[in-house]
């Protein structure tokens, strides 16, 4: 977190001078590990075997938080008797189809609505839970993880120590938990260890996800991702025929907030279609986008290296750098009609044209490559106005100090005048596919010499207003499914209540009255800053301590009140229980915090929404050194894999040629840079302090291989090989698993071919090896070989490969 | 003068992050002085010079906390700095200068005057941390002005700014001797026994650094001299030899030559 939020890194600083204790588990000794008080040092890739430990441990050790775990979680819920779990099925769940590499659910449901508190019943999910994991020793832990089990216990006991009613602990990861082919399921062991202790909902616990630049939280809220609609509301697909009250019925909940999804949808759809949506056609329910299927990033890479994808948009991303086999993707861009890059700076996925690898390799040739290539000047934040949405769900709204030079023109510009410039050219169409775009609203107010569109009108609207008067409402709660009124995204609801710009409120915290500071700015949903927080106060609704008092029920005024926004009904008394035909929050008992959920609860067990199991199991990375210690199954048997000569594998454990990629890799950040490079390489005073790519190795490691710190490292897989200059450190420690000592290589990811600070790309090395969930890249784990010495240049450098993977048995 | 100001930097506080040296770059409109990997841990900015005037240190240790080390890096420790000028309360730099170019502020810090330097870099020697240089291709001599441009109007320094925890403490010195006291005395309580300060001291070598540190070993694993001294220290008491040493030899000159035989 020092080394990727250094600014954020204060509050750390500060809590541990206020005698907080920090561990950080990691592959590497980082910044981080500098000044917390506990480094665990971890084979990159064995997360779930460590958090399953603690998991364990709790359990074993009786360390749970009872009654929290009772009333507020899926503990007591039964699940049916046709489940079976990875330790019946030697690692896999019951209902695995093996052709379709995919599970069918239908197993893993719940019982009826039957539970039982005592948590003793054999098939209740505490018990499940407990058989599950059992097998998570201190022991197997060392084993996996190569974690001593001294220092796992110290952690587990710490954990354990600082929960309860007085105190609570937090968790904090970024992408060393999500980049693996099991990353959903390391978040989902977290989630299950903090909710055994209690710490969801609560000030000083939580899980905290440390998202990997300013605004990314706002790019999955308001999506940029294909398969969900603002607010994370579901999108369609093209073989479904149902309308909109049938869609609103299978991706709704009957209880909980999700009760009223008819309210959301209808509102977003009069927020884009304004006048032209109305009950009478479903409110243009129909010109809604729908999915043909996968339309994840690396499918349509994919789909562009078969000539299927002719044109891409590409806009603040640089996934020639950025991406798993980075070699895929400029061979995917090449192979495209056209390509709209909008940076502030010629990024290598706008200038692979001229200089990736395979120009110098002879692999792509500039007068072979069709692709139209506009590259499109962006504004700086400096220089429009908007909002970032950060890794705590705060919107703080930034102004504009400058015009925007040249050419370079705002996000919000290019989209608004684009989409303004289609609708001029479709305009009198009578082509009934045209008509959604025709039919959007799309009258922003412009101002200044370039007609920038007003970012506060869209603020505006993706508050939500009544379509009457056009005045804001004041949060999702009055947000209404007869098209009265409209909202662009229900979760950001209420940040522009009473037409003011809560955003840009900025009262610094010592000028406010409480410690959670809820003047400054204005974070989703409703400017709560803990989620679930009615789980802080117990059942009855007060507060589980003095100390750790937060929301709790005023009996006088009838209302939840505290330090934060309540998340819940203002007015739902703890003892409400819900009646025949209550639905929505209403369904829901006031003794339930997990608003979201259709049982109020938080899940331990996750009977459905996850497609590789209810419960996170260790498996191991795509490629591996070892075998899976723990069961049969040795990687996810689920994982999204793709098997074409672009994407070759190295031979994992037990298959032949695996020796001859002996080590683990791992890639990870640097403080100076900023992801792949765009913002950074390109600045003289950050390319100054890491300015060239380089690799950590442990002194054991250089001495096996030869490699001499300051000097020069090739590291090799079936994708590709490049270099690095050798840092060699004891930072990076060996470990002792299983039967022997694995050794780490090191790789920031910063690099690429273009910039003031140049060099290979780390992320070249890896495969397409996906989490099945959300598709995101296993980066963080993977096999190589390391040698001493620069790389072959041009087109000797696939004689180099090629001879890996002829010696590995990989055509 | 006004009470003179300066840095605390408790390096306990210090996550390398760099901002410092971003920062000043930034608001000095000091040049990059060289993409060069060094191989010192995470430092390729190597060490204060003309076109560097903060620099953060690593130091890569292993040291033994814990008789019974639990797991492999349990003796790893990472030590990291932000040096800077000392600005110091006897700075030699100021007292060779033959220009005046480097001037006393009326904040007790010490800047030069580029418009008045004229490149003899007779205070490069003079400076017992290494710390002011010529800038290649310009001839000059640069450092750290302690950001007199934003004292001036009541600003601290960009570097104190931007330092994320506070390990950058900008104030009247003073204070900041009085705060970093009760920090030593707090971190000791704490069983963090390595903890001592550096250049706090009135009576040093310098006359008190204006810039003084909260070190968790010795100063040369930093890289800072462990007793510096203003190098022009010993200047009157070596005019006054060399003084006794002429008269001396002028008196022996008029024995010899008017005493004896006559």
């Amino acid at each position: 977190m020092a080394e990727c939020h250094p600014v954020g890194f204060q509050w750390v600083m500060e809590a541990k001078e206020r005698g907080a204790k920090v561990i950080h588990v990691d592959p590497r000794f980082s910044r981080t590990s500098a000044v917390a008080d506990v480094h665990v040092p971890i084979r990159a890739g064995t997360d779930i075997a460590f958090l399953g430990g603690i998991v364990n441990y709790i359990l074993e050790n009786g360390r749970e938080f009872r009654e929290y775990v009772v009333r507020y979680t899926n503990a007591s819920t039964i699940v049916t008797e046709d489940f079976r779990d990875t330790e019946d099925l030697d690692g896999l769940f019951s209902g695995y189809e093996e052709e379709d590499a995919a599970y069918d659910v239908s197993t893993w449901q719940y019982e009826g609505r039957e539970l039982d508190e005592t948590l003793e019943h054999p098939r209740c999910v505490f018990q499940l839970l407990k058989k599950h994991y059992r097998r998570y020793t201190p022991e197997v832990v060392e084993h996996v993880c190569g974690v001593p089990r001294d220092l796992f216990v110290e952690v587990a006991e710490a954990l354990c120590q600082n929960s309860g009613r007085d105190r609570t602990s937090a968790f904090c990861y970024a992408v060393g938990w999500t980049q693996h082919t099991v990353g959903v399921q390391y978040i989902r062991t977290a989630a299950i260890i903090q909710l055994l202790l209690g710490n969801i909902g609560r000030p000083g616990g939580g899980i905290l996800a440390l998202r990997g630049h300013a605004s990314i939280q706002g790019s999955t809220d308001v999506p940029t991702l294909y398969n969900i609609l603002p607010g994370y509301i579901a999108m369609r697909h093209a073989h479904q025929t149902f309308g909109l009250q049938e869609f609103i019925r299978n991706t709704g909940n009957r209880n909980g907030y999700w009760g009223h999804l008819d309210a959301y949808l209808i509102s977003l759809l009069k927020a884009w279609w304004g006048d032209n949506a109305t009950s009478a056609n479903e409110y243009c329910f129909d010109y809604l986008p729908r999915l043909t299927g996968d339309h994840s990033a690396y499918t349509s890479t994919l789909a562009a290296v078969d000539g299927k994808l002719k044109g891409y948009f590409l806009i603040g991303e640089n996934p020639a750098v950025g991406n798993a086999n980075g070699k895929l993707h400029r061979s995917a861009l090449a192979n495209l009609d056209w390509l709209v890059v909008r940076d502030f700076q010629e990024i290598e996925s706008a200038s692979f044209w001229y200089d990736s690898p395979e120009i110098e390799t002879g692999e792509l040739r500039t007068s072979d490559i069709g692709t139209e290539v506009f590259f499109l000047p962006a504004a700086a934040h400096t220089e429009k106005d908007g909002t970032f949405t950060n890794t705590q769900r705060m919107l703080q709204w930034h102004h504009k100090a400058v015009e925007p030079p040249g050419d370079s023109r705002s996000d919000l510009w290019f989209a608004y005048h684009l989409g303004r410039r289609i609708r001029e050219k479709l305009a009198g169409s009578r082509d009934p596919k045209d008509k959604p775009i025709l039919e959007l609203t799309w009258a922003y107010p412009t101002h200044g010499p370039t007609q920038e569109p007003s970012a506060e009108a869209v603020l505006k609207e993706i508050n939500g207003f009544t379509v009457a008067d056009g005045k804001a409402v004041s949060g999702y709660e009055d947000l209404k499914a007869d098209g009265s009124t409209a909202c662009g995204v229900w979760i950001y609801s209420g940040c522009y209540a009473d037409d003011e710009n809560l955003p840009a409120r900025r009262k610094p915290h010592w000028e406010q009255d409480t410690w959670v500071a809820p003047e400054w700015a204005w974070t989703w949903p409703m400017n709560r800053h803990i989620i679930y927080n009615r789980a802080s106060a117990d059942p009855d609704g007060k507060p589980w301590s003095d100390r750790k008092k937060y929301v709790w029920w005023d009996a006088e005024r009838q209302e939840w009140t505290g330090f934060d926004v309540p998340d819940f009904k203002k007015s739902m008394p703890p003892d409400h229980e819900p009646s025949e035909g209550d639905v929505a929050e209403w369904g829901l008992r006031g003794d339930e915090p997990f608003i979201m959920q259709s049982d109020g609860k938080g899940w331990l067990y996750v009977p459905s929404g996850l497609t590789d199991g209810p419960f996170p199991t260790h498996y191991e990375p795509h490629e591996s050194p070892f075998g899976n210690p723990l069961y049969g199954q040795q990687a996810n048997p689920v994982r999204q894999v793709f098997h074409r000569k672009e994407n070759p594998y190295n031979p994992t454990h037990g298959e032949p040629g695996a020796d001859v990629f002996p080590y683990v890799m791992t890639t990870y950040r640097l403080t100076e840079h900023h992801t792949a490079g765009g913002m950074s390489r390109t600045l003289p005073f950050l390319s100054e302090l890491q300015p060239e790519m380089f690799c950590e190795v442990s002194p054991k490691l250089a001495a096996e291989r030869g490699l001499e710190h300051g000097g020069w490292a090739t590291i090799v897989s079936t994708r590709t090989a490049i270099e690095a200059r050798v840092l060699v450190t004891d930072r990076m420690s060996p470990l002792r698993v299983a039967d022997r000592v694995v050794h780490q290589v090191g790789l920031p990811y910063h690099w690429g071919t273009h910039g003031l600070a140049t060099g290979d790309s780390a992320n070249d090395l890896f495969p397409l090896a996906l989490d099945p969930n959300v598709h995101i890249q296993e980066v963080k784990a993977a096999t190589c070989d390391i040698r001493p010495g620069r790389r072959p240049r041009g087109p000797a450098l696939l004689g180099l490969v090629e001879d890996y993977r002829r010696r590995a048995g990989v055509s | 003068m006004t009470e003179q100001v300066g840095f605390f930097t408790d390096t306990t506080l210090c996550i390398g992050c760099k901002a410092c040296e971003v920062a000043c770059k930034e608001w000095n409109r000091v040049p990059e002085d060289g993409l060069n990997f060094l191989g010192q841990s995470y430092d390729n900015t190597g060490e204060l010079g003309a076109s560097t005037w903060r620099h953060v240190a690593f130091i890569e240790q292993r040291k033994p906390v814990d008789v019974e080390a639990k797991g492999s890096t349990a003796d790893m420790r990472w030590l990291m700095s932000s040096d800077v000028c000392k600005h110091c309360t006897h700075a030699a730099c100021l007292d060779v200068c033959p220009t005046g170019a480097l001037f006393r502020t009326e904040f007790g810090t010490v800047v030069v005057q580029e418009d008045v330097c004229n490149g003899c870099g007779y205070c490069v020697p003079a400076c017992p941390f290494g710390v002011i240089d010529q800038r290649e291709g310009d001839g000059r001599v640069w450092k750290c002005t302690l950001c007199y441009d934003r004292l001036g109007v009541g600003l601290e320094p960009a570097c104190a700014k931007s330092c994320p925890t506070k390990s950058i403490q900008f104030g009247p010195l003073e204070e900041l001797r009085t705060r970093a006291q009760a920090r030593i005395e707090e971190l000791h309580t704490r069983g963090v026994v390595d903890a001592h300060l550096y250049g706090e001291d009135a009576a040093d070598g310098v006359g008190g650094m204006g810039a003084f540190f909260l070190l968790l070993d010795d100063p040369e694993v930093y890289g800072l001299p462990p007793d510096p001294v203003v190098t022009t220290r010993d200047l009157p008491s070596m005019w006054k030899a060399a003084g006794a040493a002429a008269l001396t030899l002028g008196a022996a000159v008029v024995v010899a030559v008017f005493g004896g035989r006559r």
